[in-house]
């Protein structure tokens, strides 16, 4: 067993049986159901929208190479400087380079999946510059020392009295259980420290090809001011987020948000080109983009689960997903958490390791129907199930399936072992058998029946 | 070594050479074609400049930004000092444009053009930032502010207030019309930020509750003159 699949098992059967927890995260969630569907309500035609956002997404995946070339041509047209980054370590030299030209000190972050894929804050804080986050959740987040639960929520399993003791112990607040205060109080924190910030790191949602713009989408205002006042703007992204128009955006910025919070768009959508230009009054004086590679190349030269590379990261799969709501976020150990998560972790980070995400789940399609892009998760998550069993089987998978395929083939032998199966049942419920285990210390077994199923259709005569 | 970039293109080439199934989609979502100019599976955005107002006016509200509409650009100056003295507002900052200076002049509390290289801290400590802006889109509620008509990046999201004066003839029904005048406006030499705005900044991180005045502004203001 690896090590990520026994951490995960062990954290999720704590999660699971937390009752308290699973209430707090449904109750969380249960204005986001109510906002989505009253937003999605108001397309003319919900899924048409979604046939219109998969495609945009497909023409600019399935032609990756030339679309990045267009894209990278218009980007350094305008003023930007473009870095190419093959893994997680290269992004990081890229990035604490930059900072060290510039004689950098303090650095600002607004929310970037993609910086956590690569543990950026760590190696910016041993290099020693100072590094803050501005998301308020991905701020508590950093103050608690923890990974985001959530890659849109990335605190909403965290109680607010727990808030309310991190800033009095952080930053010597006076405890509240008041969510606005609270939300000041990171507010006020914060604000100086975009202002004398000599760096700001943000993510991208969408790079623009046509144009050479990049696309931010936020709710806090906290992207908008990285990206205004520091005197350097580094944008990290990985390299399938690029569509070919400027036009696409006008889909996909609104189902981003309805489909990821229930909000008929996020509070601002920026597209950023280049650094302060001639005649604007304020803005970086340089604009960097990193490209990450990472694994994602290996997803792409999968053609099955290609479309994977779509996903635009609303979280709506996650919101809907029952494992995720019942073991939560932080047991699946990933940068990604949910449906989305188990299908790309294994590509990003091992079969081998990895596969045990695509066990966790009841197939019940849920992140299918809820994925704006149209990605066809749970069946993704059988692929893996399938490649695992294909790549590396165990043991009892190679002796059941080989079994199973001499029996099945040779009907007298598969009436001989069903009828000793019926007669040895009320046993089988005692032996400690592996794989077996864990369903039988909650369940017992169906009593067998008398007659097997093809005496009974042959019987009655039918 | 070859360098990182060749090296992806490479590795991108080499994962292409299969092709993928094309997407189960319900129609044919015209061949792939986002960019059709009319989107009638999307949010409506009206069929006219009074139906575009209408939704407008609702998105707003539900936005919780307030609308604040006017006959001429008198009473928009009007309205802007009334609003300015109930909020008793001791700076502004503004957008040196030829429609908000004669507005801004109205103003009984200091009032500064931030056009120029400005200092951050003085605009942090300014209680609104007063900005045009290139169009507003009714279908979301969403006004598209840009770094070149709207006095730059941070004058929109730094002051704790927000207010925008516009012409009422600067609605558009939808995203797609306000991405297409914005292109047409500026062509090549794009802004190097626009952002489309859409109520005043939120967050719902704490137990998904909602708090407005996140890191941007509190409130949102918008004048519509006409």
């Amino acid at each position: 067993m690896s090590d990520a699949k026994s951490i995960f098992l062990k954290d999720a059967t704590v999660n699971a049986a937390d009752g308290d927890q699973r209430a707090f995260i449904r109750k969380a969630l249960g204005g986001y159901y109510t906002n989505r569907d009253l937003q999605k309500a108001r397309y003319r035609d919900w899924e048409m929208a979604r046939d219109v956002a998969s495609m945009a997404k497909w023409t600019a995946v399935n032609d990756l190479a030339n679309v990045l070339e267009k894209f990278v041509g218009n980007f350094e047209r305008n003023g930007g400087v473009v870095h190419w980054a093959r893994d997680a370590a290269e992004a990081r030299a890229i990035i604490l380079k930059i900072a060290e030209d510039a004689n950098a000190k303090a650095i600002v972050k607004s929310k970037c999946m993609t910086s956590e894929e690569i543990h950026l804050n760590d190696a910016l804080e041993k290099a020693g510059y100072g590094v803050v986050e501005s998301d308020l959740g991905e701020f508590i987040q950093q103050l608690r020392g923890e990974a985001p639960y959530h890659f849109v929520f990335p605190c909403m399993h965290v109680k607010r009295e727990a808030i309310s003791e991190l800033f009095t112990k952080h930053l010597g607040t006076a405890p509240t259980d008041s969510p606005e205060e609270l939300t000041m109080i990171a507010r006020r924190h914060l604000r100086q420290l975009y202002i004398d910030a000599d760096i700001g790191i943000t993510g991208a949602n969408f790079l623009i090809a046509e144009t050479g713009q990049i696309s931010i989408t936020e709710n806090e205002g906290n992207a908008r001011l990285t990206a205004a006042l520091p005197r350097i703007h580094i944008a990290l992204s990985g390299i399938e987020k690029v569509v070919n128009y400027l036009d696409d955006l006008s889909v996909l910025l609104p189902m981003l948000a309805t489909a990821g919070a229930g909000q008929p768009m996020t509070c601002y959508n920026t597209l950023y080109s280049g650094p302060r230009k001639k005649g604007e009054c304020d803005g970086p004086e340089q604009f960097h983009l990193v490209l990450l590679d990472n694994a994602r190349t290996r997803l792409l030269a999968d053609p099955e689960q290609r479309d994977a590379l779509h996903c635009i990261r609303c979280g709506a799969c996650l919101n809907v997903c029952p494992i995720f709501k019942n073991i939560g976020g932080l047991a699946y150990g990933t940068t990604y958490q949910g449906p989305i998560g188990s299908v790309i972790t294994p590509h990003l980070r091992g079969l081998k390791q990895w596969n045990h995400l695509s066990g966790a789940s009841s197939l019940c399609g849920a992140c299918t129907d809820a994925c704006p892009v149209r990605i066809d998760l749970h069946h993704h998550l059988l692929h893996n199930r399938r490649n695992a069993a294909k790549e590396s089987p165990t043991l009892f998978d190679r002796l059941f399936h080989n079994g199973f395929n001499f029996v099945i083939k040779r009907p007298w032998l598969f009436a001989a072992g069903g009828r000793i199966f019926r007669a040895t049942l009320p046993f089988l419920q005692k032996l400690p058998l592996p794989y077996m285990r864990a369903w039988m210390k909650t369940r017992d077994l169906p009593k067998a029946p008398s007659q097997s199923f093809r005496d009974q259709w042959k019987n009655q005569n039918v | 070594m070859s360098d990182a970039r060749s090296d992806i293109f490479a590795r991108i080439r080499e994962a292409l050479k299969v092709k993928a199934p094309k997407p189960h989609l319900k129609g044919d979502a015209n061949a792939g074609k986002s960019s059709v100019a009319a989107k009638p599976w999307l949010p409506e955005g009206g069929d006219d400049a009074e139906g575009s107002l209408l939704i407008l006016a609702e998105q707003l509200a539900k936005l919780k930004a307030v609308l604040i509409r006017v006959p001429d650009r008198a009473s928009a100056s009007k309205a802007l000092a009334n609003l300015s003295l109930s909020k008793k507002w001791k700076k502004v900052a503004f957008h040196g444009h030829e429609l908000l200076r004669p507005i801004a002049a109205g103003l009984s509390c200091e009032t500064w053009e931030a056009d120029a290289s400005f200092d951050k801290q003085r605009l942090e400590g300014c209680d609104a930032g007063i900005t045009t802006c290139e169009s507003i889109v009714a279908q979301l509620g969403s006004i598209l502010v840009s770094s070149a008509t709207s006095g730059g990046r941070a004058l929109s999201v730094l002051p704790h207030v927000h207010v925008v004066v516009a012409e009422a003839a600067q609605v558009v029904p939808d995203l797609g019309a306000a991405l297409a005048l914005a292109r047409a406006r500026h062509g090549e030499q794009l802004p190097s930020m626009l952002s489309f705005i859409t109520g005043p900044s939120r967050t719902g991180d704490i137990e998904r509750i909602l708090v407005l005045g996140a890191h941007g502004p509190k409130e949102l203001y918008l004048i519509l003159i006409g």
